[in-house]
């Protein structure tokens, strides 16, 4: 099955290493990994995508969890989370081609980022499958891809909670913690989720 | 240099190096000069710290570790870069393996050519990755003394492990403010915390009231937690049986009525026959390694499992267990314990006691003199001779196993052996380590002929150091593990498992280490007696069995009662074979 590991690791150098070496040691293939900064000053967040069975995922949360520099992981696969990715699609047309693609981006709610008299480059976000899906229709009405970039799954989880390899060793208010050093009030981030909820943005 | 000034002073890295150690309470380091790290020894004489000259940088690695074990203090090995950096590669692997806390500090190229090839540089970071709990590349001498408090304090905190420091020779050099106080480490990690009312500690305790058939599992976390006594009186108390792992032994009395001896591979039959018919085990600070499981499809089927273990990763790794009290096993068994109220004779006390049946018999100990010798008496008569007191630093094979049957620990970190990783050639240099921790305590080296010959090299440094430690090897001729392997498994065919040695004797001699010969078990008191009433170094050279083999044994991938007994008379199938 597919794992989403979610980890908060110090930005530091070789920390990239340690984690995916981790996954060497298993034999176990990351099929995407997204990192970028998180809302804590020198804290990195990394979205690590793998196939394996079912009952490695804990495992690997744990053993990711021993590396020095990772404070916190979870695997959100099975849970309640918002996943997006992003990708950049490059597709050959012209002028005379050109239409047809606008009207699929504006089906597909993905945007034009790049015009040229050979090429446009399509930018669109949303779960995986979304992006499959368009790229699947432009394969099948005929035009051709020249390049594809993808970011990647970055998942997040809904509501409130905390990180269950904290949760197993019964260490309470890490949580909070990590909040309060964010600067954002608890309630300030649950009225957050509920006005996105309210908004139908997820 | 004081640690206590309270404007930072101004000091050179490499000052820094040896000011941080003295501030981390380091008094003795064992190490090997080279080009990167030369500034380093330049500084050395400006600091009250020992520095053991080893004679190979793997030396260095297992000094460290042997005194760790010994101690449980932080051990600190120094190499240089490249080549003396790659020899600690096995000494961190087998601290890894066995959870050891150390720091190595290794110099590395000038950071200006980092990457370049330069002479004796090695990504010794890249290579140890897998094999520290935690690495650093420095390159600025301001971040040597954070850094290597951090060192300090992650090889010390939660599960213990190596700690590597790389530091480049221009971050020795430059110069930069030192302030001890400032630069220590913040725990970044929450340390797991189980109150005694929490549902994990009430589903523990319920399971070890309602339990018939319960044993505890004593790993080497007894040990490094300190949790002896919480451990003694959860056996008390509730009355049941320990049985210890390899690293386990001396945490728990094995003189203690309610110590039923080893488990595993080469645990007694009746002390792995009561796992498999246990109703509940009890780890305690271990982690079900395949030489105390057998094969896990058949693993104590009939058991409900409580792990209490202070590193995630462990828990439902090997075994799935039904309850995991994650957290210093000692804090763990404090929240446990008043939930427990005490019980009277345990009958099931008694049933494992019967399970000996006739093994007291066969069991080799019990032989009269027969005109062989046997390991299995040298060890054990060294038990006798010594008390049980000393410190027993072993290598890793036969000789291991005997010593973990036959000398009987009652105290922590009184034996100092490499589980995990098995490494040979470990015991020489591991005593060296552990008889500069604890120089007032006897240390005994027991190693085979074919490990002792591994790092036979820091004879050298035991004679400059005129340290006291006593060597007896455990000379049959061959890999005695291997060959016994081969006889089982391989139809007897010996290949490349004998061995031929030196004379120990005269390769002692020539260090101006005094030794003897025994060929009899008639002469073992008197030798021993010998290197016990002498100051400094002595080597005994015992000229065992040639083709014993340590019992019982279970073959690997069998399931745990599945064992290989010990023969009908041991006294003639061994002598048949000589």
């Amino acid at each position: 099955m597919l794992h989403s590991f979610v980890a908060l690791v110090e930005d530091k150098p070789g920390v990239l290493t340690r984690v995916a070496s981790l996954f060497r040691r298993l034999n176990i293939n990351i099929v995407s990994l997204t990192v970028g900064r998180s809302e804590k000053v020198g804290v990195s967040r990394m979205t690590i995508v793998a196939e394996s069975t079912p009952t490695a995922g804990h495992r690997i949360m744990a053993s990711l969890y021993k590396l020095e520099n990772v404070l916190q992981v979870d695997d959100v696969g099975q849970l309640a989370c918002v996943s997006r990715e992003l990708a950049l699609i490059k597709v050959a047309a012209t002028t005379q081609t050109r239409s047809h693609i606008f009207e699929l981006v504006e089906v597909f709610r993905a945007r034009i980022v790049d015009l040229a008299p050979e090429s446009l480059m399509i930018e669109i976000t949303g779960v995986q499958s979304k992006i499959e899906g368009l790229i699947q229709v432009l394969q099948e009405s005929g035009d051709t891809i020249l390049e594809v970039s993808r970011t990647g799954r970055m998942v997040m989880r809904r509501g409130q909670h905390t990180s269950r390899v904290l949760d197993a060793m019964r260490i309470p208010g890490v949580e909070q913690i990590i909040v309060e050093d964010a600067g954002i009030e608890p309630d300030s981030r649950e009225s957050a989720t509920l006005m996105a909820e309210e908004a139908g943005l997820q | 240099m004081s640690k206590t000034k309270t404007e930072a002073a101004r000091l050179t890295g490499s000052e820094i190096i040896w000011a941080t150690l003295e501030g981390e309470g380091v008094r003795e380091v064992f190490g090997y000069p080279g080009g990167a790290i030369l500034p380093a020894y330049d500084a050395l004489r400006k600091f009250p710290i020992r520095h053991i000259l080893v004679r190979h940088e793997q030396g260095a690695a297992h000094m460290a570790d042997g005194y760790a074990r010994a101690s449980g203090k932080v051990g600190v090995a120094i190499a240089t870069s490249g080549p003396g950096a790659t020899n600690l590669v096995t000494g961190l692997a087998t601290a890894m393996m066995d959870s050891i806390p150390m720091v190595c500090i290794t110099g590395q190229v000038s950071s200006k050519v980092l990457g370049s090839d330069a002479f004796q540089e090695i990504d010794i970071t890249g290579i140890t990755l897998p094999i520290t709990k935690h690495n650093y590349l420095v390159t600025r001498a301001e971040d040597i003394a954070p850094v290597l408090r951090e060192a300090f304090l992650i090889a010390q905190s939660g599960r213990p492990g190596p700690v590597l420091v790389d530091i480049t020779k221009d971050a020795q050099q430059s110069i930069a403010a030192f302030d001890f106080a400032a630069a220590a480490a913040k725990p970044h990690r929450p340390h797991p915390m189980l109150s005694a009312e929490s549902a994990a500690v009430l589903q523990a305790a319920e399971l070890i009231r309602s339990a018939k058939r319960p044993v505890i599992l004593a790993g080497h976390g007894i040990i490094q937690s300190g949790a002896r006594n919480q451990v003694i009186t959860l056996a008390e108390r509730m009355q049941i049986p320990v049985t210890p792992t390899l690293l386990g032994l001396g945490g728990f009395p094995a003189s203690h009525p309610l110590s039923i001896g080893m488990m595993g591979m080469h645990g007694e039959e009746w002390v792995n026959n009561a796992i498999q018919e246990a109703d509940l085990l009890i780890a305690c600070g271990m982690r079900f390694d395949d030489r105390v499981t057998g094969t896990l499809a058949t693993y104590a089927l009939n058991a409900k499992k409580i792990h209490i273990e202070i590193d995630p990763a462990e828990i439902n790794k090997n075994v799935k267990v039904d309850v995991a009290l994650i957290g210093d096993l000692a804090e763990v068994l404090e929240a446990l314990l008043p939930h427990l109220a005490p019980v009277g004779e345990s009958a099931w006390v008694r049933e494992v006691n019967s399970m000996k049946g006739e093994c007291a018999v066969r069991d080799i100990i019990n032989l009269p003199d027969n005109g062989h010798l046997y390991a299995a008496h040298v060890i054990n008569d060294l038990w006798h001779a010594t008390d049980g007191k000393s410190i027993v630093v072993t290598d890793v094979g036969q000789h291991q196993m005997w010593e973990a049957q036959y000398y009987k620990h009652d105290e922590p970190r009184s034996l100092v052996t490499s589980g995990g990783l098995g490494t040979m050639g470990f015991a020489l240099p591991a005593a060296i380590g552990a008889k500069v921790a604890c120089p007032e305590k006897e240390v005994w080296v027991i190693a085979g002929d074919g490990g002792f010959q591994m790092t036979a090299a820091e004879l050298s440094t035991i004679a400059q150091e005129n340290l006291d430690i006593n060597i007896a090897v455990i000379n049959n001729g061959y890999l005695g593990m291997v060959r016994q392997w081969q006889e089982f498994f391989y139809d007897k065919n010996y290949e490349s498992s004998p061995i031929l040695s030196p004379d120990f004797v005269k390769l002692a001699d020539a260090h101006g280490i005094p030794g003897a010969t025994v060929r009899t078990r008639a002469e073992v008191d008197a030798a021993v007696k010998t290197a016990r009433g002498r100051k400094g170094p002595f080597l005994i050279n015992f000229l065992v069995e040639k083709e014993d083999s340590v019992y019982p044994m279970i073959p690997g991938g069998s399931a745990l009662h599945e064992m290989i007994r010990r023969p009908d008379n041991p006294l003639i199938e061994t002598a048949s074979d000589s």
